[in-house]
């Protein structure tokens, strides 16, 4: 049942392109995009239980990083490639140095560092082009070509993001990660090298945010620091697994796609206040939603067992 | 001709060290005022453990309700003080017994995006209300400069870094002298012993949230002197919160007072140094060190006298 | 034949506080060992620096021949250390076998989860806990939870096990089943180090006894011995006490 359910849903998503306007293929890159930013969260929040606001500091990174080496000439696929190392070199090296924070601080320089980025990037004007944003070069497709391309590369990107959890979840690093989360001294004294582990969701949890980031600079064309350092890039995958549930592969799916169906709804409703109605969005999903939709119905319907 | 030769250089090295003086000083002065922002920013980390994310768009209401006091009522934002604490008071309580304190137990993840969550709204309303224009107190009587020796401080500026610091000192004496402070700090202490002394543990978080309020619009009417006004700037204020309290040591008003003042004089010299576009930067790098070797801040303490 | 754990002039200080002051012994292979004294004399302390939960001040640990006194928890488990802890510290939100599970995976050579969890059967079995298997750790009872914790370090296939007041809270019942259950792990081959309160569970189960008093060992030997040392009976009952005993013989 649950296999037939997913080749289903991948079917679907493959044929969408050719039924829907352009519109709707730009609505469903968006939410794959969303699939993998709340998927990658879910590696350092969900499995470890690390309070991690490091999400926008990776995708910014990885935008910059592709886009300046697409404008050096590199190819496309390639910049995103480099997007996506880069962000996870960056991660490594963040995480042997923040991991061992506790909570509140971690959280804090966590958060901090996208700000960091954000102010370097505005400052090294000759590479970056500062706060005037930079361009990348347009493909040359027409409209509607670039649109399903895109799709179907963003559908890529969600896959192999989809392939790593699922994969993660299963082998001993899943399990390790999920001792960590709840007892980390215990986790210590049976021999998880809880370190090494931490460090490593840290870096899932930021390659294909980097990937998607060097992807999204292709895809717009055009890229400023405030737009992709943006904090609710942070925030925003946060909710969406806490919407669907941390810990599985399909909760942060299932959150991603309903936050994205709200953010519409609000968008096309509340144009000036969206921003602030969003934010009433998250502080009562926060409080009425601690433990995802998915334990509330889901499982009932489709008789699934948790992970 | 030696004789000339020699007093020329002295005479530039006077000129050196009398820029270091007057950076520093403008470093000093600034530091007071940040003293002020973070004031309540530390309080209420400290006590509710709750990191206040509106911390940076409460001094923003500050900011104009000192600027709408000036343009519309001609009352000097020094003097207009009241009027943000009042407005902000009354936020702040409200905003605690509604919605905070259903999450003050909670993990930092919550009480993180909750924040988070009610920020956008408050700031997004303050968008819609008054437009993110930058908007500036242009005084149309400064009350002039003071001058020593060729080091020159505007009074206006003197003035709100004194009362910023007489402010925070107000702070740590309403918290070390009276009633209602010590079962602040008792609550901060132990939560469940204040209780069983009869402390109304609920209604301390409520008014400690307001207090961190009141201080924010405070510093918010004096910014106001000489920061732009904007929601946009809200993130910045916030920021410097962060960096006081991580550099001065959570949870002690002395802390905030040494952290405000280090970071006004590191913002100040960065900038000679760097440039004024890099201090920021410079300044957040300064956070992630401090988080990283030194966490307990420089005067490494924990918990409110 | 080399001992398995030795301990050479270990000192630990935190701050002005002198928790363990130069303890020196050793464990040979196949010993039930108790580590006995009153309230604060270091006994957990020890095991926290045979365990690594923190570093030595002065002195050496080995563990088989190696030295372990710089090593992290990790490194140590694996090499065949496994300790229990006087607060039980379950994983909360997993069942029971995956509690076992966790320690058979991580240092007790298990290639994969799902045989990780076979092995985990396997241990729950021998301390009678294998119908709770499927059961959330956070719902047992305190004796089963003790036992949970016996199986994780089973599951580990230590060399040397470190039993942290296994005892505390049990009823006599449980007691001498714990008993019986501690003596067939020796009987597999583990070494055993017990820090203990009850003398009626040192006298049944250890060859061996290690003294501590505020720090220090104070006395070794045979626990009918020990038991009778005057310096012994000072630490515990107080000097009053001894030369009370002395008049009176």
């Amino acid at each position: 049942m649950k296999r037939g359910f997913w080749i289903l849903a991948a079917i679907i998503v493959l044929l969408l392109p050719w039924v829907g306007n352009n519109y709707f293929i730009r609505l469903a890159t968006i939410m794959m995009l969303y699939c993998v930013l709340a998927l990658s969260w879910n590696f350092i929040g969900g499995l470890t239980g690390y309070p991690s606001f490091a999400t926008a500091a990776f995708f910014g990174l990885g935008a910059y990083a592709g886009a300046i080496s697409q404008g050096q000439g590199v190819p496309m696929y390639l910049a995103w490639v480099i997007g996506a190392a880069l962000a996870a070199i960056f991660a490594t090296g963040l995480g042997l140095a923040i991991l061992r924070l506790r909570g509140h601080y971690f959280a804090i320089a966590s958060l901090v560092v996208a700000d960091v980025l954000r102010e370097i990037v505005n400052s090294t004007t000759n590479l970056t082009g500062g706060g005037m944003g930079l361009n990348l070069p347009v493909l040359k497709l027409g409209v509607d070509a670039q649109a399903k391309l895109f799709y179907y590369c963003m559908f890529g990107i969600a896959l192999l993001t989809i392939f790593t959890a699922a994969y993660v979840m299963r082998r001993p690093l899943g399990f390790g990660l999920g001792c960590i989360k709840q007892n980390e001294d215990a986790a210590n004294i049976i021999g998880i090298n809880a370190t090494i582990f931490k460090t490593i969701a840290f870096s899932l949890s930021a390659v294909f945010v980097g990937g998607a980031g060097a992807f999204y600079a292709s895809w717009v064309n055009y890229i400023e620091p405030g737009d992709v350092f943006d904090i609710l890039f942070a925030i925003k995958p946060i909710v969406m697994v806490l919407l669907g549930g941390a810990g599985t592969v399909s909760g942060p799916i299932i959150g991603a796609i309903v936050f994205l169906i709200l953010e519409e709804l609000v968008w096309r409703n509340f144009l000036t206040f969206h921003a602030g109605v969003l934010g009433l969005i998250v502080v009562f999903l926060i409080f009425y939603l601690p433990d995802g939709i998915l334990d509330l119905n889901y499982r009932r319907w489709f008789g699934w067992r948790k992970n | 001709m030696l004789a000339a030769v020699l007093s020329r250089r002295r005479s530039l090295s006077e000129h050196i060290s009398m820029l270091y003086l007057q950076v520093l000083l403008n470093g000093l002065v600034l530091g007071g005022l940040y003293a002020c922002i973070a004031a309540g920013f530390s309080l209420v980390w400290g006590v509710l453990n709750v990191i206040n994310i509106l911390h940076g768009t409460f001094i923003v209401i500050g900011s104009y309700a000192a600027y709408f006091a000036y343009v519309y009522f001609d009352i000097h934002p020094l003097v207009s003080i009241p009027i943000a604490a009042v407005i902000l008071f009354f936020i702040g309580y409200a905003l605690q017994s509604g919605v905070i304190n259903k999450v003050v137990a909670a993990p930092v993840l919550t009480t993180l995006t909750l924040t988070f969550g009610l920020d956008l709204f408050l700031n997004n309303l303050l968008i819609v209300a008054f437009k993110a224009d930058y908007r500036k107190v242009t005084l149309e009587n400064p009350l002039g400069v003071l001058s020593l020796s060729g080091i020159t401080v505007p009074i206006d500026r003197l003035a709100a870094m004194a009362l910023a610091l007489l402010l925070t000192g107000l702070l740590f004496w309403v918290l070390d002298a009276s009633r209602v402070g010590r079962a602040i700090v008792a609550v901060r202490m132990d939560r469940e012993a204040a209780a069983l002394m009869g402390v109304k543990v609920k209604k301390i978080y409520a008014l400690t949230f307001a207090i961190g309020a009141v201080m924010a619009g405070a510093a918010g009417s004096l910014m106001s002197l000489i920061y732009p006004i904007s929601p946009l700037n809200s993130g910045i204020f916030l920021g410097k919160a962060f960096i006081i309290c991580v550099l001065g040591g959570l949870g002690s008003v002395p802390g905030v007072m040494v952290g405000g003042l280090a970071l006004g004089v590191v913002e100040s010299f960065g900038a000679l140094a760097f440039g004024p576009e890099h201090a920021v930067t410079l300044s957040f790098i300064i956070l992630i060190l401090f988080l990283l070797f030194r966490p307990t801040g420089i005067m490494g303490k924990r918990g409110f006298q | 034949m080399n001992p398995i754990l030795q301990l050479e002039s270990v000192t630990r200080k935190f701050g002005g506080l002198t928790a363990l002051d130069e303890v020196s012994f050793q464990i040979n292979p196949g010993e039930i060992v108790g580590l006995i004294g009153p309230n604060g004399a270091g006994k957990t302390t020890l095991v926290n620096l045979v365990t690594a939960v923190y570093g030595v001040t002065r002195g050496r640990i080995f563990f088989d021949g190696q030295r372990i006194d710089g090593l992290k928890s990790h490194e140590i488990s694996r090499k065949g250390i496994a300790r229990t802890f006087q607060i039980v510290q379950p994983f909360p939100k997993m069942t029971v076998c995956e509690n076992v599970a966790a320690g058979a995976l991580f240092a007790g050579g298990a290639k994969s989860v799902n045989e990780a969890k076979e092995q985990a059967l396997e241990h729950l079995h021998f301390v009678g806990l294998a119908d709770l298997a499927s059961h959330s750790a956070a719902a047992l009872t305190l004796a089963n939870r003790k036992r949970l914790e016996l199986a994780k370090s089973l599951a580990m296939k230590p060399k040397l096990l470190l039993l942290d007041e296994v005892n505390a809270g049990l009823t006599n019942v449980e007691i001498n089943k714990a008993l019986a259950l501690i003596r067939s792990l020796a009987e597999r081959g583990i070494t055993i180090l017990i820090i203990e309160h009850l003398m009626k569970v040192v006298l049944a189960l250890c060859s061996r006894v290690v003294v501590l008093h505020h720090g220090q060992l104070i006395a070794e030997g045979a626990a009918t011995d020990v038991v009778r040392n005057p310096r012994v009976i000072e630490a515990y009952l107080g000097a009053h006490f001894v030369n009370q005993r002395q008049k009176e013989n």
